[in-house]
Formats: C-alpha cells, structure tokens, sequence
C-alpha cells in the first residue's frame, strides 16, 4: 500500500490544492478502503469539474481521522465511468449515487445506483441513466425495490403526510404486520443550494446557509464561517468562539428537549409531552434572548459573531435556565421512569454496533449504538478545545438508546453552558475577514444537534468558490433508519422515525 | 313513554359530552386549557353541515358503514338500564344480541374501510377485527356471571336492582366484572393504552385509520355513533358501580349522570398517565383480561 501520507488537515484548517496530489483512480481506491479499515471515516466526497472546459471529473474524499483529530484528502480524477467502491465500503453508498447524479457519471458495480435527488444532471448532456436531460425529471420516480408472495404487500407514506412535518416517501415491503424492507425516496426539498454557492460567497449566503436545515440554524451557519474563515486566514477571538458555543448548545437543547416530547407524544404519553413542548419554547426564547432570533438566524457571520452577550443578560440567562433545567429534569425523569414508556421504547429500531460503522452514522444515532462519534470531543475549535469532555454513548442501538443519549446531552449541555457563561473571554466578538485565498481547500465541521455538519469549500485562482460541499448529518443517518426497521413491527415505524428525526431539506440540500 | 323519551334524551343529549370531559382532564393533566366541554357538539354540528367526498372507487358498503356505525348503538342502548330508568327493550337472551349488534357495525365499518382499497385501511381492519374477536369472550364471561347472579337472561334484569344483594353476596366476583368490563370500554372505544384517538400516525392507528376516507355528514355519524357507544358500554360498568336506586327518578338520573361523568375523568386520568402499549402487546393484555374474567366466574362457581 503506497501512498498512505495524504495531506492532512484539521477542522477549520485550509490546505493548498497543488499539495494534494492527483492519485490515479486504483490507487484512491485503494488508499480510501486502508484508510476505512484502519477506522477512517468518509466525512465528505464530491466531484469537482476540473477547471478548464471539458476536462475531466475530479473526485475529492475528505477522511476523518477521529483518534489524531485531523482530516486526510484524497483526490482522484475520472472519467465517464469509474469502479464503484460501495460493495467494500458502503458508507460511499450515497456519495456515489450524489456524484452519479450530479455530474451523470457511472459508478460501475454500484449495487444500488438510483437517483437520490431527482434533479437534472449538472454538465449538459451527461446522464447516469440516460434520461432526456432537457426536462426535469419527476421526482421519486424510480424502481422501488419489490418483494412478491402470498401475504407480502405494499405500504406507501408520503410525500404528504398527516403531521406539519417535511416532505419524504416511504415504501415499505410488508409480510402483514412485520416489515421485510423499507425504502426512503426524498428530494422534494432540492433547492440545489450547493451551485447558489458558485463564484460566492454572495451576500445572501450566509441568509441560505441559515435554512439549509432550518432546525440546525447554528451548526450550518458556524460550519460555513469556518470554511470562510480558514480560506482567509481570519483569527476568530475567544469572546465570539464562546458565544458561538452557547448558541449551538442553545440549539441542541431546544432540540432534544422537543425530541423527548415528540417521542412521548408518539406513543401517547401526555405528561412529558405537553411539558417538554412548552420547555422546547423556553431554550428557544434563551437563543431569542442572544440574538433577537429564536432559531439564531443572524447570530454566527464570519469572523465572530454579531451580537455580544452583556454580563446583565448572562446573568438574567443563567436564572433563567436555573429554572428551565429543573422543569426540563422533572419531564425527562416522569419519561424515563413510567414502565409503560419503557415498554415501548425498549427493543425497538435496534441497529447493531457494526452496521452503524458500516453505514458510517453520525451523531446522535451513532453514540446510541456505541459508536463514539462527536466533533466537539475529536475535531474541537474554540472554547470546546478546553470545556467539552463528555462524549456520551449508549449500548442498546434501540429507540430507547437514543432517548436516553439526547436526556444525557441535555444535562452535559446545560453544564457546558454554565461553563461558559461563567468563563466569558473579553475582547471582541468579531474580527474582519480579509479576501479568500486562492485555489485551496478548507473543511469546516461541528457537531450539530443531530450530529457532525460538514461543510468543505474550494475556490479557484481568484479566491472565488468554485465547489461547496455541504454534508448533513441526515444525509448518513438515513440509511441507519432504513435499516433499523428491518423486522420491525410497521406500527412501531413513526416510534423509529422520530427516535432519528433527521432533516428532510438538509438530505435535500 | 316517558322513560323512553328520557332514555334517548339522555343518550342523544348526553353522549358527546363525555370526551369533552375526557379531554378536559388529559388538558388538566397537561397544563392547559383545552377544548371547551362542548367540543364534540360543536365538531359534530359542523361536520353536518359539510359537503361529501366519495372515492370513486368506492361502493355502497363505504356509504353503510357510518350508518350502521349510528343506528347499532342507539338499537343497543334500548337494551340497556340508563341508572333507574329501566331498558325501553327487552326479551330473553337479548344479552347476545347485544354483543352481535356491535359485530355488526364492526364489519360494515371494517367493509368500509376495505372499501376503499387503500392499505392503511386494511391494516386498520384486520387490526380492529383481531383486536374486537379477542375482547369478546371477555363480554361474554362477564354476563355469564351476572345472568349467574341474577338467575336471568335479560340485561336490564342482570344490570337490574339484584345487583344490589350481589355485591354483598359475591363482591369479589363483581370487581373483576368492572374491572373487566372498563378494559372492554377502553378497548371498543380506542382509547389509550390499546389505541390512541389522537395521534395523527395512520401507522399506528387501529380505529381511526378505518375512517380516514369518510367525511362530512358520514363522518359526523361515526363521532356521534362513536360517542354512543362509549355512553352505552360506560353505562354498563356505571350501573355496575353505582346499583343502588332511591326511587327518585330525577335523583336517580343525577346520580347515574354523575357517574358517567366520573368514568369520563377515570379515562382521562389513565390516558394522562399511561402510554400506548405496543401494537404486539395488546393482544396479550387482551387474553389476561379474558382470562380475569373467567376467573371470576370460577370464583362464583365454587
């Protein structure tokens, strides 16, 4: 095995595009399977339109090296078809299917090569399918996977469904009650984001970073500005990177602590429901109080942030979480503690350790399966560095399992926003970024409340982006829900579903 | 006459009262306000006056099921002693015309609902229909007990005033009759731990999924038959509770009202405190249940 020294880097580190050498396809091949072996984790691969007119695809795969926190890049260049590397490795399973779409190139061997966004191909005239490429294609129409026999049917949810939830199809392959198989068909919400990036960044961008995933305001919007950040070489101060904190913990809060009341409220269990959704608006009113925005929109820029946190507003923050977080402990402990929750919770959606690794999961569904993963613990910036030490896991892989991580995070989080507050730098809270350095690459990764977001830029000569890469943690985590109802009980699906709560629009992107 | 008149006041009047009451209190329970008591009147009034949509792939048997899903339990309340005021109906052996007058709107509902071709509505039949054949037995031994009891094959004598020596004679028969009896309540009426009358996850719905293709005046008549037939079963296990009598009709009739409302905080009270089991589960709590009930028969048979 040669070529085992890629360039590396850390998260919110840029590197020059001419130190990453152009690897022939056998040999990225070859580097990206030692590099899974040896417990790598695909973080991000996309394709690249080669700078000059018709010249060939390069793919970059960005590989997190969570035991020495840094990130290997390998980048390869193809041609119309390359050897699919899915049958090795299936956490390359969609990256490929989004590069066939993207560019119409062919991962040859792909077991299961569909389209995942039903959009039109990027380069006029290539298509992995040979669709016509003037029209747009209709989205969700594929061939679903089938099963046939006596007793064996067919269930199909979506895209409208009974709850203000987003839009998402769900075909499910049943043998009465018990489901054999389920298929998940998104792209609803494709507002192709990633080419509204082009030759930015724009003024509106960082307005379009905030909505990628309108829940996960904060952790797209911070992992953006360190994309921009390391590309200009801009030094953030202490004061902005703690608020910054605050305000993705503010986020994780609010959203954990509404998961374990939609969770509750799923298996009718009235309690927990009503109080932890009044006590999802108290963390949001805690962001609103930050930053005017209860979602935090207009909180992170590049640079720092735009608001300061006064020593009168923390304080009145801190009494006021004094009282939220006794509310919030009386909710989660009348969950945790009623027998016939745990009934219901206990065994159901179980994905074990190894395909969770397999499917490369991230966040949430991953700690809840054993498998460490967090990138306020192994990819720290800012005050994370010296406050966050809490990586939390579960062993049980089941709905229960990731109940009880996000109940644990929420007291690790509240803890760390006490921290915080209570060690708050001086100093600005912004600092000027300067222009982008031309033809590098810069990765930007936060650990959202659903899991790792991450955001890589290149730009080309003139310091303009010339690819953006966005990876939702959903985009992984979705194929972890596909799997966990396998055997389950279709009635359980919703339980499951919700146990997950991943982004339709961050998939979609 | 007039107790007929009191009757089907009582019942047309009454009935939709109860899940006001019932939502009231899970409201309580949670910290709000909730839906004015009147919710139902209001909700059913409405949907009266709204227009149809039928699929058109659908056949008579879509437009009878909401009839039947009516007209069963205003048939079987005339079977049934509201408190004091003695059954309109009756005649030996009306206990199992009872029983099947319910399997009969059960299978033109769930012939509705396979009407429409749609999956979750026959996922939502054959769950209804395992779920009802597993809580039937449990009626039957139930009444079996209280015809034992009362030497009688007609409801309105085994709910009539024997009842009153009974719970001296063999109590503790009797409190697995109620016991028994409130499970079946819960059951036929979807209400939480078997089936969640709120959710909006047609996955997971027993009852609701079945309707989800009726609307407007068809809907209007399954919540009304809906709400009947919680006021006609609850009466049951009220009367069981409450036997004793004053003579007093218009007491009477307080007292028995009084009663209803209590069983409608009873069932908001275990639907704010418990969560819906799971779908595997129910069949097996159903079987304990039967088996109660056949343990209590045992425990007057000794």
């Amino acid at each position: 095995m040669k070529n085992l020294n890629p360039q590396l880097l850390k998260n919110g580190e840029a590197v020059g595009l001419e130190s990453v050498p152009i690897l022939d396809f056998a040999e990225f091949s070859d580097c990206l399977l030692a590099e899974v072996r040896k417990q790598g984790r695909i973080a991000a691969c996309f394709g690249v339109p080669a700078a000059e007119v018709g010249g060939d695809l390069e793919i970059f795969a960005l590989v997190a090296r969570d035991r020495n926190a840094s990130v290997a890049v390998y980048r390869t260049s193809i041609g119309e078809r390359f050897s699919s590397l899915t049958p090795n490795c299936p956490q390359m399973h969609l990256f490929e299917r989004e590069i066939a779409e993207q560019y119409g190139v062919v991962p040859e061997g792909h077991p299961w090569l569909k389209p995942l966004r039903f959009h039109s191909s990027w380069r006029a005239g290539h298509d992995a399918w040979n669709r016509q490429t003037d029209q747009h294609p209709r989205i969700g129409e594929m061939e679903f996977y089938r099963v046939d026999g006596e007793g064996v049917h067919e269930v199909a949810v979506g895209p409208v469904h009974a709850g203000v939830i987003e839009p998402g199809h769900f075909r499910f392959q049943c043998y009465g009650e018990k489901v054999m198989h389920l298929e998940i068909s998104l792209g609803y919400q494709h507002r192709d984001i990633e080419r509204m990036l082009l030759g930015g960044p724009h003024p509106v961008t960082m307005a379009q970073m905030e909505t990628i995933a309108g829940d996960t305001t904060i952790g797209h919007g911070l992992a953006h500005c360190q994309v921009l950040e390391a590309l200009s070489g801009c030094e953030v101060p202490a004061r902005a990177q703690a608020i910054r904190a605050l305000a993705l913990e503010l986020e994780r809060l609010a959203n954990h602590v509404g998961d374990i009341g939609a969770l509750a409220g799923d298996v009718g269990f009235l309690p927990t429901s009503a109080y932890c959704g009044r006590l999802r608006g108290d963390y949001l009113n805690l962001t609103a109080a930050l930053c005017g925005s209860r979602f935090g929109r207009g909180m992170v820029r590049p640079g720092g942030v735009l608001f300061d946190l006064a020593p009168e507003l923390a304080g009145e923050m801190l009494a006021r979480l004094a009282a939220v977080e006794g509310n919030t402990l009386g909710a989660l402990e009348l969950f945790f503690d009623a027998p016939s929750v745990m009934g219901r919770f206990e065994g159901r959606g179980r994905l074990s350790r190894s395909v969770a690794e397999d499917l490369g999961l991230v966040g949430v569904a991953a700690k809840a399966c054993a498998v460490p993963r967090d990138s306020r613990f192994f990819h720290p910036t800012g005050v994370y560095r010296q406050l966050f030490d809490d990586l939390i896991t579960e062993e049980t892989g089941d709905a229960m399992a990731r109940a009880r991580v996000r109940s644990r995070e929420i007291t690790v989080s509240i803890e760390l926003l006490r921290r915080i507050m209570d060690n708050l730098p001086a100093g600005p809270v912004r600092a000027p970024t300067g222009p982008l350095k031309g033809n590098a690459l810069a990765i930007g990764m936060v650990e959202g409340w659903r899991g790792e977001v991450v955001h890589v830029g290149l730009t080309d000569g003139d310091g303009r982006l010339r690819r953006y890469k966005i990876v939702d943690p959903s985009f992984h985590n979705w194929s972890g829900l596909a799997m966990a109802m396998r055997d389950e009980q279709i009635s359980d699906f919703p339980l499951c579903n919700k146990s997950f709560n991943l982004s339709y629009c961050g998939f979609d992107l | 006459m007039l107790e007929l008149f009191l009757h089907l006041l009582l019942l047309f009047g009454l009935s939709p009262l109860l899940s006001g009451v019932i939502g009231k209190t899970k409201a309580l329970f949670a910290g709000r306000t909730g839906p004015p008591f009147l919710q139902s009147y209001y909700d059913i009034w409405k949907l009266f006056g709204k227009g149809l949509v039928i699929s058109r792939t659908t056949t008579w048997v879509f437009r009878a099921g909401p009839v039947l899903a009516l007209a069963v339990p205003v048939l079987a309340s005339l079977l049934v002693p509201f408190g004091a005021i003695g059954a309109p109906l009756s005649f030996t052996g009306d206990l199992i015309f009872f029983v099947y007058l319910f399997g009969l709107s059960r299978f033109f509902t769930a012939a509705a609902a396979l009407d429409t071709g749609s999956s979750f509505e026959g996922m939502g039949a054959a769950r209804e229909v395992t779920f009802s054949c597993l809580a039937e037995p449990t009626v039957f031994f139930c009444f079996i007990v209280l015809a034992r009891l009362s030497g009688s094959l007609v409801l309105s004598t085994m709910f009539g005033s024997v009842l009153n020596t009974a719970w001296q004679s063999a109590g503790p028969s009797l409190i697995l009759v109620v016991a028994c009896l409130f499970v079946v309540v819960l059951v036929e009426n979807c209400r939480i731990p078997f089936d969640d009358p709120n959710t909006h996850l047609e996955l997971t719905m027993i009852h609701e999924v079945m309707v989800l293709d009726h609307s407007g005046p068809d809907f209007g008549m399954i919540l009304y038959g809906a709400a009947m037939k919680l006021f006609v079963l609850g009466a049951l296990v009220v009367r069981l509770v409450f036997p004793g009598t004053t003579g007093d009709v218009l007491f009477d009739t307080l007292l028995f009202c009084g009663g209803m409302l209590l069983l409608a905080v009873v069932i908001g009270v275990v639907e704010s405190t418990m969560a819906r089991l799971r779908l595997l589960r129910v069949p097996q709590l159903l079987v304990g249940t039967m088996l109660l009930s056949f343990f209590s028969l045992i425990l007057l048979l000794r």
